[in-house]
């Protein structure tokens, strides 16, 4: 189990590297603590999986350095590393035995085959793959398989982090939702560092104690779920997660109070000063909108039932709001006012919060 | 490998397929049918004959050393071919510019029409005027194929993998390509060996495409004509005269159109039969 | 270790190299120096036997008529093969087994077997001395070759990629062409060469199809290698020739069989 620190981390896949985007990873300083269980999580291309290569060894970084517990292995080959990974397509040695597949990793180390053996048992258990032990691995299903990757990664018991890449992606939905908890559990059993890329927010949010948000290239937040959720550093993350997203909303400042056209929007942590910010906004959860008797004037649009809430689109002029009501609530007439709860109203520069 | 759904109407998607070569397939295979069990003496005229024929060629000493002489031919074609094909493909650059320079390299044997091959191939090894024959020749060695049947054996098979190995090399090299980098990452961090790496990652991913490499030399291996004939024309004597030498001798040589049919068939159910037990074996372990 | 490997793909090249430089050598020589002597570069250097082919309307027109078959051949046979492929790889249906290795018992038949029942069929539909004849009796071989070939790449990619494409939102289609056939691009180039090269070299059938209009190359020099005698160096001349139009193929599929496309998902 290991620290893992990158330092002063840039990747660029081009040999030449010369505008902003001609870099996949821009510059970064990330810390994943010992034993943590972080999510990493952006949509498709903005890098995640180049990140994780590099931690794990597959890839070097064209600039900056990759730290286990303070020793450097930027040229540390993946071997050499006491990394495990798990891919997106399920990676197995078709002609071995399920037995075989997880043995092999402790093979090529030289270990004594009794000493295996119990390992080899030992992760099987914790894996439900008992029965399977003495079939070929190409027979499995895909969640097996995965299984399967999984094991070999764990039979080595110095493994510093484990790294997972859209593990759960060819696996069927009522089996996802087995897989995911039993790899938390398995975090809390062993607690080994694990690292889980993906693009979907409900394994990050339920896999995670801790969330890295990518965007682009660049990480744009780390924090638990709960802060993700309530406190979006950047308007991608408040975009990104929930469902429905964060309302963005163009806004001006007049000292510390954020003016929505013309209308104040008190917030409870107002920021001082805009920095010379080009482009001002106000960010709030539909959670964190409701009706009241005076605000922002609106007019109701649309309403979709989800179940145990409701999702309404409201316009001012030609800004769309959502906001969510219990089910059944009652909902005013045709036109109404809107009010934003301060202790969940952010003001944004450039996309990024304020104070 | 999971599991092929069951899908009747994929039929539609093989029509095409059926249909042309169906077209193309069918009616010489009935004339051939038609041929080998009838006698003719010329003017169209046609006299049934039942299974004469079949008894007469698979009785008759010539077809059975011709068929010798032609498993031999294609045992140790493949027994060279396959390993030095796959060998060349392991160790061919995978990409850049040296990849097409070897690329492009090794596909010229297979584009020379095979009569040219023979052609100069034979002047190639003739001991007074050809390169190979010279060398040979200046080492010690007494070399003649037009007159010795190992050297007319040697040149042959020395012209067979000169010209056909690169497809065994093609095959094998696309297929290797086609293994996905997750594969080597994996092995990687495995920490296994290169040998490993082989054994249970490339080979195994190159199964089908290796199954087909071997299939298609099988055939036309068995069915050659064209180089060894116009290299030796099946000499001296009848020493490099293979199955199709030898069926194609019978036809217009000799003009029975039934024995040569019949021989024909023959030689078809022969290389039909060993291709089915070799691709039922090579897809045993495939499931249903 | 590593720094000898580049030795074999190297030592098996210069084997290659070294009879078509023989060839090239020939080419340039006449028929009488061929025979009389051995010289390893011409003695008397002639340009004669090019001369002859790039002049004489016999063979040059053979040229273009044989590429013209075997391009509308590839085509064909790949275009066909494909979704023919697609199935065998991903369905189970009646007969799918045997209907697989049915087509390739058509390449278990000695070619001469079929010479004169294709003349016969050929004429009968009108299709006699066209390249369309030569280009479909070439399908007999060619297709069941490029759908096993197809077929060994197609399967070599899980069945998951093209669920993960589904959930993703892509239509049959739209997966199919953007997805899958960049996956399987070196089986696509592996399958169009080889197509293209069984059908430029094969002599027998194209021969026999055709007597003047569509007359290929083939034709013109197999009369070269007649019994009034060999023409060495015009053979030679014409071999040569033959081997650029391949090259070209190969050249271009290159970068499907090499590993030209990079298929990274961030």
């Amino acid at each position: 189990m290991a620290k893992i620190s990158l330092q002063d981390l840039r990747h660029s896949y081009l040999a030449d590297p010369k505008g902003d985007e001609d870099w996949a990873l821009k510059h970064m300083n990330v810390e994943w603590s010992d034993g943590g269980a972080y999510a990493l999580l952006g949509p498709s291309g903005c890098g995640k999986t180049t990140l994780l290569s590099i931690i794990s060894g597959l890839l070097t970084p064209t600039e900056g350095r990759v730290l286990f517990d303070g020793a450097e292995v930027t040229d540390i080959p993946p071997d050499r590393r006491n990394i495990a990974q798990v891919f997106q397509f399920p990676v197995v040695y078709d002609t071995m035995k399920v037995y075989d597949n997880l043995a092999f990793p402790l093979r090529n180390r030289g270990m004594a085959e009794a000493e295996l053996d119990k390992k080899v048992r030992e992760i099987a258990a914790m894996l439900d793959l008992e029965d399977t032990l003495k079939k070929r691995a190409s027979g499995l299903t895909a969640d097996g398989k995965q299984k399967i990757s999984l094991g070999r990664g764990l039979v080595r018991s110095d493994v510093n982090a484990i790294l997972f890449d859209e593990p759960l992606t060819v696996i069927d939905p009522h089996l996802k939702w087995i897989l995911r908890s039993k790899l938390k559990e398995l975090h809390q059993r062993i607690g080994t560092t694990m690292i889980y890329v993906t693009h979907d927010q409900t394994e990050a949010l339920t896999f995670a104690d801790q969330v890295v948000v990518m965007h682009e290239g660049t990480v744009v937040q780390i924090g638990t779920p709960v802060d993700l959720f309530e406190r979006p550093k950047h308007t991608f993350v408040g975009h990104f997660i929930g469902s429905p997203g964060m309302n963005v909303l163009p806004c001006t400042l007049d000292g510390e109070m954020p003016y929505f056209d013309g209308v104040p929007v008190p917030i409870e942590h107002p920021a001082p000063g805009n920095g010379g910010a080009e482009r001002l906004e106000i960010g709030v959860r539909p959670e964190f909108v409701s009706f009241a008797d005076t605000g922002i004037p609106v007019e109701i649009v649309r309403l979709s039932d989800v179940g145990r809430y409701q999702i309404v689109d409201v316009r001012h002029g030609e800004h769309v709001i959502k906001l969510l009501v219990p089910e059944g609530a009652e909902l005013p007439s045709e036109s109404a006012h809107i009010r934003f709860d301060p202790a969940y109203t952010r003001v944004y520069a450039d996309g990024w919060i304020m104070g | 490998m999971t599991n092929k759904i069951a899908y009747p109407k994929a039929w539609l998607f093989v029509l095409p397929v059926v249909a042309l070569v169906a077209f193309n397939a069918l009616i010489p295979l009935m004339t051939v049918v038609n041929y080998s069990v009838q006698e003719t003496f010329g003017n169209n005229v046609f006299f049934w004959e039942g299974v004469r024929w079949f008894e007469e060629v698979l009785n008759s000493e010539r077809f059975h050393a011709s068929l010798g002489r032609q498993l031999t031919f294609t045992g140790i074609i493949l027994s060279i071919e396959i390993p030095l094909g796959i060998a060349i493909a392991l160790t061919m650059p995978t990409r850049g510019f040296w990849a097409s320079v070897c690329l492009v390299l090794m596909a010229l044997p297979l584009l020379i029409p095979w009569n040219v091959v023979g052609a100069m191939w034979n002047i190639f090894a003739l001991p007074e005027i050809g390169l190979l024959g010279q060398i040979i020749n200046g080492m010690g060695i007494d070399y003649n194929f037009t007159q010795q049947p190992i050297a007319a054996w040697f040149t042959t098979i020395l012209m067979d993998v000169w010209h056909w190995t690169s497809l065994v090399v093609l095959l094998a090299y696309a297929g290797l390509q086609s293994i996905p980098d997750a594969y080597y990452q994996a092995a990687k961090i495995d920490g296994a060996s290169g040998w490993a790496v082989f054994r249970y990652i490339q080979l195994p991913k190159m199964k089908r495409v290796l199954t087909i490499a071997i299939l298609l030399r099988f055939m036309d291996s068995f069915m050659i004509y064209t180089e060894p004939f116009v290299l030796t024309g099946g000499g001296p004597g009848n020493t490099t005269t293979f199955l199709s030498i030898d069926l194609v001798k019978i036809a217009l040589g000799q003009f029975d159109l039934g024995p040569a049919a019949a021989m024909s068939l023959i030689y078809f159910m022969i290389v039909l039969l060993l291709c089915w037990v070799f691709y039922t074996l090579m897809m045993r372990d495939e499931e249903p | 270790m590593r720094k000898v490997v580049w030795l074999v793909p190297t030592l098996y090249i210069l084997f290659l190299m070294l009879p078509i430089y023989w060839l090239l050598n020939m080419s340039f020589k006449t028929t009488n120096e061929i025979l009389g002597a051995f010289t390893l570069w011409p003695q008397r250097f002639t340009l004669d036997n090019y001369i002859k082919i790039f002049t004489d309307p016999t063979w040059y027109t053979g040229y273009f008529n044989s590429i013209t078959y075997v391009v509308i051949n590839t085509s064909i046979s790949v275009t066909v093969a494909l979704p023919a492929a697609y199935a065998f790889s991903r369905y189970r249906f009646l007969g799918d087994k045997h209907l697989f290795f049915w087509l390739l018992t058509n390449r278990m038949a000695p070619p001469a077997v079929f010479a004169l029942p294709f003349f016969q069929l050929y004429s009968a539909v009108g299709l006699f001395d066209t390249h369309l004849a030569v280009a479909l009796a070439h399908t007999l071989f060619n297709i069941p070759l490029a759908v096993w070939i197809l077929e060994g790449f197609m399967s070599g990619v899980p069945k998951e990629l093209d669920e993960t494409a589904y959930v993703d939102g892509y239509s049959f289609w739209r997966f199919f062409l953007r997805i899958f056939i960049p996956t399987i691009a070196a089986g696509i180039g592996v399958a169009a060469f080889f197509c293209f090269m069984f059908s430029w070299v094969e002599l027998l059938l194209a021969k026999t199809l055709t007597s003047v209009a569509a007359k290929p190359i083939a034709a013109t020099m197999t009369r070269t290698a007649s019994t009034a005698g060999y023409e060495l160096g015009l053979l030679a001349a014409a071999g040569s020739l033959t081997i650029i139009p391949g090259a070209f193929v190969i050249y271009f599929v290159r970068n499907y069989i090499a590993k030209g496309f990079a298929l990274g998902r961030v």
